[in-house]
C-alpha cells in the first residue's frame, strides 16, 4: 500500500465506491441496504451523506471505511481497493489513513485527552509530528485540558478530543457518523465549524453522516441517499436548500 | 419480584455460570466430603459387625497384647489365658467354642529384602483350624494353613506384591533373627491396618506363642456362644472363671464392635472435620467472586433498577429481587454441587482403591439427609451471604440514575471508610501476629493472621493501583499501547480488581506459607541433624518398637564398628518427696535412657550447659535443658529412684545439656542403671560409629549382622534427612491437592471478571477495533489485564504467605531447634509463574470473545 504523504487539492479521490452493494439477511428477512452505489469523496472536500433513517448512511460510510464487507461491488481508499483485504491490513489502513468520529464513545475512560488523541499513533508505534499535534489541539481548542479524562469533559470537549484524535494522525480521509447527533446545537456547531476548518485551512478531506440540515449546510457538498440508492446531490449547500432537497424525496416518496 | 428475579437469572445465565460453577465447586466440596466420610464410615462399621459377628465374649490380656507389639521381654506379670484357662472357659454353659489368640508385629521382606507395606501395620498372628481345618477369620484363598513351625501364610496382597506363591520360602522376621518359611497359603482378610497397606502372616498357634509370648500363652479368648446364649449371661460367667488380675479384661463382642465403631466414628469426624476447613477455605474464596458478580451486575442493570425505582418499586422490593436472584443462583449451584460431590466421593474412592491401593472396603454409597441439607443450605447461605453488600447498593441507586448513563462511582468516602477499617484490621492483625511470633502462642499467630489476611482484603483496593504500577514500565516497553491499556483496565475499577485478586490471594498465602514452614523445617532437620548426631549410623525398629536385645551384641561384632552405643529406654519413679508438695512415696514416672557413658560423646554432640561433661562417667545424669526447666531438675539433685526391678537409688544430676535432636531428654549410664532394668527390655536404638564413616559397607554390615531383619531400619544422616524430607513433601503435596480446588475457584473469578469486563466494555473496543488496533492488541490488552490481577494477587499472597509462616516459624522454636525462616526462592518464584499462567489461562476465552467482537455491534451496542 502506498499513499500520498499529504493531500493535495488535486481533484483525486480520496475515497471512491464504484456499484457498491450491501445486502443483509437472506429470503424474508433479506435487506438491500445500499443499492449499486457509486460515490467519489474527492481529496480536500467536506462531503456530508443525508438521507432518512434507514436509508443506508452509515452503511455506506462503514463499508467505504473498512469497518464492513461489502457483497459486491468496489471500494477504494487513495489507490487501495478495500475489497478482498485481510482483517490485519483493513486495521492498518484504518489506523495509518483514516479518522474516525462517531456518535458517542470515542474515547477510552482510562486515557486522558491527549493520551485519546495520540493513541492511533501509539498503537502503530508513530511518534506524533509535534507541529502538526499542536496545531491541531489549539485548533479544537483543549491546550488546558490535555490531561484532563473523559469524564471530567464536558459532551461538547469530548467530541473535541474525538476530532482532534481523528485529526491528529493526518489521515487521508475522515468519516464522521453524526458527530453532532449527541450535542446541544451549540456544541455542535462548534465542532462542525473545526471540520469544516479543517478542511479549509488544514487541507483534511471529511465525510459526515448527518440527518440535520444544518449540519450539512456546513458541507462542500451534499449527498442524498433514499433506500439504498443515491438519489442526488448539491453543491454549496445551505440549510435551506437542504431542507428544500429533503422535502422534495419526502413528497416523492409519498407519491411513487 | 420472584418472577423479575427469575427472569433475570435465566437472561444472564451466560454471565452467571462462572459464579455458578464457583458455588458448585464449593458446595460440591462439601457434598463430597461428607459422602465419602459417611460411606466410608459405614463400611467400616459393616466390616467391623461382621468381624465381631461371632464373638459373643472376649477376654484380653492387656500385658500380653503390648508384649506382642512392643516388648521382648520373656517374664509374666500377674495372671496368663494359657491352655488351661481356655479349656476351662469351653466348658461354660452357653459357650460354643473358644478360640485363642495371639498377635504382635511381623515383617515379611520381599526378594531383595526390604519390609512389604508400612511398619506400623505389619501384624503376625496364629491360625486357629476349626472344625473343617480352616480359620474361619481368614478364609484360604490358595493353599492351606501353617501347622509347623517351618510354615506360614500371608494375606493375598502381601503375597502379590512379594511376589510369592505357595511353596515359595519367605523371609520373615518378628524381633528376633529372620525366619525362612515356606508358604503354605494364601488368607483374604479384613484387618483394616492390613487392608490399609500392612500385611498379615499366620502362624501356627505353638509357634505365634514362641514369638510373641511363651508357650501356651494367649493374649486374647474369642468365646464363640451356643446358639440362644445370652451374652451377658456369658459374661459374667467368663467373668467367674477367669483368674483375677488387672491386665485381664472380658467384654461382649457386641461392647468390643462398639467401642470399634466408635473409633471409627471418630475417624471419621477427623478426617470430615479436616476435609471441611478446606472446603470453607473454598467456600470462602467462592464469596470473593459471588460478591464481585453481583456487584457487576447491578451495576450493569443501575439504569434498569432505576427504572423500577422511578414507577414506584421501593428500595426493600430492589434488595430483595437481588436476594431472590442470589438464592435461585445458590440453589441451583448447589444441587449440582451435590450431584458433582456425590461424583467426587465415587471418585476419590475410586482413586483410593485403584492407584493408590488403600483397598478401602465396599460398601453403598451413604447419601445421608443431613449432607443434601447440609450442602444446600451451605451453598444457599453462602451466595445470600456475598450478594448481601451489592443488594443494598442495589436499593441504594435513585431513580434519576434513569436518566443519566454514567455508572454511579463508589464514593470517596466510601473508599475512606475502607482503607480505615482495612488498615486497622492490618495493624490489629499484624500486632498480634508479631505477639505470637515472640510469645510462640500458635492461637495468637492463628488469630492474627486471620485479622492481617481481612485487613490486607480489604485494603487490596488501595494496593491495586502501586502495585500494579510497578509492572507499568515493562508492559510499556514490551507490549506498547495494548500493555498501557491492560495496566490502565486492571486499575480502573479498583475494588473489582480487589476481590478477583483476593480470591487467588488467599490459596497463595496457604500455599506459600505451608512451602516456607516445610522448608524451615526441612532446614532445621538438616541442621540439627548434622550438628547432633555423630554417629554415622542408627539402628532402630521401623515401628518404634524395641529391638531384640541380641541386637546389641550383633552389632558389636559387625565388621567396621569402631563406636557404639545403645539407647535403652528404662521407666523409673522419682521420689521427690515434700518438694512439690506430695505425700512422700508418691512418685512421678520419669524415663531414663541408659547410654554408653564411654562411648556417648563420640556418637552425638554432648553440649554442656551448665554441669559437668564428665557426669556420665560419674555415674550421674545429663538432663536436657527442656526437661530440665519442664521438670526442675537442676544440677546437683539427688533424686531418689525406684528402678523396673523394684529395687532402690539415688541419682544424681551431673549435667545440663543443650537441645539435642539426637539425645533423649534424661541420660543416665547404662552400667549403673542397666542392672535394674527389665532384662532385654527397652532397647530403642543403638548409634553406630564406623572405622571408616557412612560408608555403604559399614550399612550392609549393620544389616548383615542384625540377620537382614526386614523391621530394622538402619539409618545413616543422609536417610534421616530424606526421610523428613519425605514426610514435609507428603503433607505439603496433601495441602496442594486440598486447596487446588480453592485455586481452581480462584480461576474462575478471574474468568468471569475478564469476561464481565470484556461484556461491558465492548463499545471501547469496538472503538479500538475502528481506530485501528487489532485483533492480537485486543487478545493482548485482555491477556495483560487478566496476568496483571493474577500477578497482584499472586505477589499480595506470597507476601503475606511469607509474613505468615515468619510467625508460624517462630512458635516452632521450641520444638524444633534453631528454626529460622526459609524462603525457597525457587519455588516462591514459581508460585509467582504460576499465578501469571493462571492469569493467562483465564483470560483465554473471554480475550478471544473480546478479539471476535463485531466491529459494529460493538459501536452501535446500546
Ligand atoms: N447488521 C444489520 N443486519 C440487518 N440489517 C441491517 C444491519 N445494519 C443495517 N441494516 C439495515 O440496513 C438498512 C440501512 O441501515 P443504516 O445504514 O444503519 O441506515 P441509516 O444509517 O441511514 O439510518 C436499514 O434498513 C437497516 O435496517
Ligand atoms: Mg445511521
Amino acid at each position: 500500500m502506498s499513499f500520498p504523504a499529504t493531500a493535495v487539492r488535486t481533484g483525486l479521490a480520496a475515497a471512491r465506491a464504484t456499484g457498491l452493494n450491501k445486502v443483509y439477511g437472506e429470503g424474508e428477512t433479506r435487506v438491500v441496504a445500499l443499492d449499486n452505489v457509486s460515490v467519489t469523496f474527492p481529496q480536500g472536500e467536506f462531503t456530508a451523506i443525508m438521507g432518512p433513517s434507514g436509508s443506508g448512511k452509515s452503511t455506506l460510510m462503514h463499508c467505504m471505511a473498512g469497518l464492513d464487507t461489502v457483497s459486491s461491488g468496489s471500494t477504494t481508499i487513495g489507490d487501495t481497493e478495500l475489497v478482498g483485504l485481510k482483517d490485519k491490513q483493513l486495521t492498518q489502513l484504518r489506523r495509518d489513513h483514516i479518522g474516525f468520529i462517531f456518535q458517542a464513545f470515542n474515547l477510552l475512560p482510562t486515557l486522558t485527552a491527549l493520551e485519546n488523541i495520540t493513541l492511533p499513533m501509539d498503537i502503530a508505534g508513530r511518534k506524533a509530528d509535534q507541529a502538526w499535534l499542536d496545531r491541531v489541539v489549539d485548533t479544537v481548542g483543549l491546550s488546558g485540558r490535555l490531561g484532563h479524562r473523559p469524564s471530567q469533559l464536558s459532551g461538547g470537549q469530548q467530541q473535541r478530543v474525538a476530532c482532534a484524535r481523528a485529526l491528529a494522525g493526518k489521515p487521508d480521509i475522515i468519516f464522521a457518523d453524526e458527530p453532532t447527533g449527541n450535542l446541544d446545537s451549540r456544541s455542535g456547531a462548534e465542532i462542525l465549524s473545526f471540520l469544516r476548518n479543517s478542511v479549509r485551512e488544514l487541507g483534511q478531506t471529511v465525510v459526515m453522516v448527518t440527518h440535520d440540515p444544518v449540519a450539512a449546510s456546513y458541507a462542500d457538498r451534499v449527498v442524498f441517499l433514499a433506500d439504498g440508492r443515491i438519489v442526488d446531490e448539491l453543491h454549496a449547500p445551505t440549510a435551506d436548500t437542504v431542507l428544500d432537497r429533503m422535502r422534495r424525496f419526502d413528497a416523492k416518496g409519498r407519491t411513487s | 419480584m420472584f418472577r423479575t428475579a427469575l427472569r433475570n437469572v435465566l437472561a444472564h445465565k451466560g454471565r452467571l455460570l462462572m459464579t455458578m460453577l464457583a458455588v458448585m465447586l464449593g458446595t460440591a466440596f462439601v457434598a463430597g466430603t461428607l459422602v465419602f466420610t459417611d460411606t466410608m464410615g459405614q463400611a467400616l462399621r459393616t466390616q467391623n459387625s461382621k468381624s465381631y459377628a461371632d464373638i459373643a465374649v472376649t477376654v484380653s490380656d492387656s500385658e500380653a497384647v503390648g508384649r506382642g507389639y512392643d516388648h521382648g521381654g520373656r517374664t509374666a506379670a500377674g495372671p496368663t489365658l494359657t491352655e488351661d484357662t481356655r479349656r476351662k472357659l469351653v466348658t461354660l454353659p452357653g459357650a460354643a467354642d473358644v478360640r485363642g489368640v495371639v498377635s504382635g508385629f511381623a515383617g515379611i521382606a520381599d526378594h531383595k529384602g526390604a519390609l512389604i507395606g508400612n511398619g506400623f501395620s505389619t501384624t503376625g498372628t496364629n491360625y486357629v483350624p476349626g472344625a473343617d481345618g480352616t480359620d474361619p477369620r481368614y478364609p484360604l484363598v490358595a493353599g492351606r494353613g501353617p501347622k509347623d513351625a517351618g510354615e506360614i501364610a500371608l494375606d493375598t496382597r502381601t503375597a502379590e506384591k512379594g511376589g510369592f506363591k505357595v511353596g515359595d520360602t519367605v523371609r520373615v522376621a518378628v524381633n528376633g533373627p529372620v525366619m525362612q518359611l515356606k508358604l503354605t497359603g494364601t488368607l483374604h482378610t479384613n484387618d483394616p491396618r492390613v487392608t490399609a497397606g500392612g500385611s498379615l502372616a499366620a502362624f501356627d498357634t505353638a509357634t505365634a506363642q514362641q514369638l510373641y509370648l511363651s508357650p501356651g500363652r494367649f493374649a486374647e479368648l474369642d468365646v464363640r456362644a451356643a446358639p440362644g446364649t445370652d451374652d451377658t449371661a456369658l459374661l459374667a460367667a467368663v467373668r467367674q472363671a477367669l483368674p483375677q488380675g488387672d491386665n485381664l479384661k472380658a467384654k461382649t463382642g457386641r461392647e468390643l464392635a462398639d467401642e470399634q465403631d466408635r473409633m471409627i466414628a471418630q475417624g471419621t469426624r477427623i478426617l470430615s472435620t479436616f476435609l471441611m476447613g478446606f472446603a470453607a477455605i473454598a467456600l470462602f474464596v467462592g464469596v470473593f467472586i459471588i460478591a464481585n458478580t453481583f456487584s457487576m451486575l447491578v451495576a450493569q442493570r443501575t439504569r434498569e433498577l432505576a427504572l423500577l425505582r422511578a414507577v414506584g418499586a421501593t428500595r426493600r422490593q430492589i434488595t430483595r429481587s437481588v436476594k431472590v436472584e442470589a438464592a435461585l443462583v445458590g440453589l441451583t449451584a448447589s444441587v449440582a454441587g451435590l450431584l458433582a460431590g456425590i461424583g467426587i466421593a465415587l471418585g476419590l474412592k475410586a482413586l483410593l482403591n485403584g492407584p493408590m491401593d488403600a483397598n478401602l472396603p465396599d460398601g453403598p454409597l451413604v447419601i445421608a439427609p443431613t449432607t443434601v441439607l447440609a450442602a444446600i443450605a451451605v451453598g444457599v447461605l453462602v451466595t445470600l451471604v456475598a450478594a448481601w453488600l451489592p443488594a443494598r447498593r442495589a436499593s441504594r441507586i435513585a431513580p434519576v440514575a434513569a436518566m443519566s448513563s454514567s455508572e454511579q462511582p463508589a464514593t470517596q468516602k466510601s473508599l475512606r471508610l475502607r482503607n480505615t477499617v482495612g488498615l486497622l484490621f492490618s495493624l490489629a492483625g499484624a500486632a498480634a501476629l508479631a505477639a505470637g511470633a515472640s510469645g510462640k502462642e500458635v492461637k495468637l499467630v492463628g488469630l492474627g493472621a486471620g485479622a492481617l489476611l481481612i485487613g490486607v482484603f480489604v485494603l487490596t483496593p488501595l494496593l491495586s493501583r502501586p502495585l500494579i504500577a510497578l509492572f507499568a514500565p515493562l508492559l510499556r516497553a514490551v507490549y506498547g499501547t495494548p500493555g498501557k491499556l491492560a495496566r490502565e483496565n486492571a486499575v480502573r475499577n479498583p475494588r473489582r480488581t480487589a476481590a478477583t485478586a483476593s480470591a487467588l490471594t488467599i490459596g497463595v498465602t496457604l500455599i506459600t506459607s505451608l512451602t516456607v514452614v516445610g522448608a524451615s523445617v526441612n532446614k532445621a532437620v538438616d541442621d540439627s541433624t548434622s550438628s547432633d548426631l555423630k554417629a554415622d549410623y542408627t539402628v532402630a525398629m521401623q515401628n518404634f518398637s524395641d529391638l531384640s536385645p541380641e541386637v546389641a551384641a550383633q552389632i558389636a561384632k559387625a565388621p567396621g564398628v569402631s563406636a557404639m552405643s545403645t539407647e535403652r529406654s528404662v521407666p523409673v519413679t522419682i521420689d521427690r518427696g515434700q518438694d512439690r508438695g506430695r505425700g512422700a512415696g508418691d512418685g512421678e514416672n520419669e524415663f531414663l535412657t541408659a547410654v554408653d557413658a564411654a562411648t556417648i560423646d563420640q556418637l552425638a554432640t554432648v553440649r554442656i550447659r551448665e554441669g559437668s561433661a564428665d557426669a556420665l562417667e560419674q555415674g550421674k545424669l545429663l538432663v536436657s535443658s527442656g526437661r530440665s526447666e519442664q521438670a526442675r531438675y537442676k544440677v546437683g539433685d539427688v533424686l531418689a529412684v525406684t528402678y523396673p526391678d523394684g529395687s532402690k537409688g539415688s541419682l544424681t544430676v551431673g549435667g545440663v545439656l543443650e537441645a539435642n535432636t539426637a539425645l533423649a531428654p534424661v541420660l543416665a549410664p547404662e552400667a549403673v542403671v542397666g542392672p535394674h532394668a527389665q532384662p532385654g527390655s527397652g532397647l530403642e536404638k543403638v548409634l553406630v560409629k564406623g572405622t571408616n564413616g557412612a560408608t555403604e559397607q559399614l550399612k550392609q554390615a549393620l544389616r548383615d549382622a542384625t540377620g537382614g531383619n526386614p523391621l530394622i531400619a538402619v539409618k545413616g544422616e543422609k536417610d534421616i534427612k530424606a526421610e523428613s524430607r519425605q514426610a514435609v513433601t507428603n503433607i505439603l503435596n496433601m495441602m496442594y491437592g486440598l486447596l487446588g480446588m480453592s485455586v481452581v475457584i480462584a480461576v474462575l473469578g478471574v474468568v468471569n471478571t475478564m469476561a464481565m469486563s470484556v461484556f461491558e466494555r465492548r463499545r471501547e473496543i469496538g472503538m479500538l477495533r475502528a481506530i485501528g488496533l487489532d485483533r492480537l492488541g485486543i487478545r493482548r490488552m485482555v491477556r495483560l489485564e487478566s496476568l496483571l490481577i493474577a500477578l497482584f494477587g499472586g505477589l499480595v499472597g506470597v507476601g503475606l504467605g511469607i509474613l505468615v509462616a515468619w510467625a508460624g516459624v517462630r512458635t516452632l522454636a521450641d520444638d524444633l531447634k534453631g528454626i529460622t525462616t526459609v524462603v525457597p526462592p525457587l519455588q516462591i518464584v514459581c508460585f509467582l509463574l504460576a499465578a501469571a499462567v493462571i492469569g493467562l489461562l483465564a483470560a483465554l476465552w473471554p480475550a478471544h470473545r473480546a478479539a471476535k467482537l463485531d466491529i459494529l455491534d460493538a459501536i452501535r451496542s446500546e
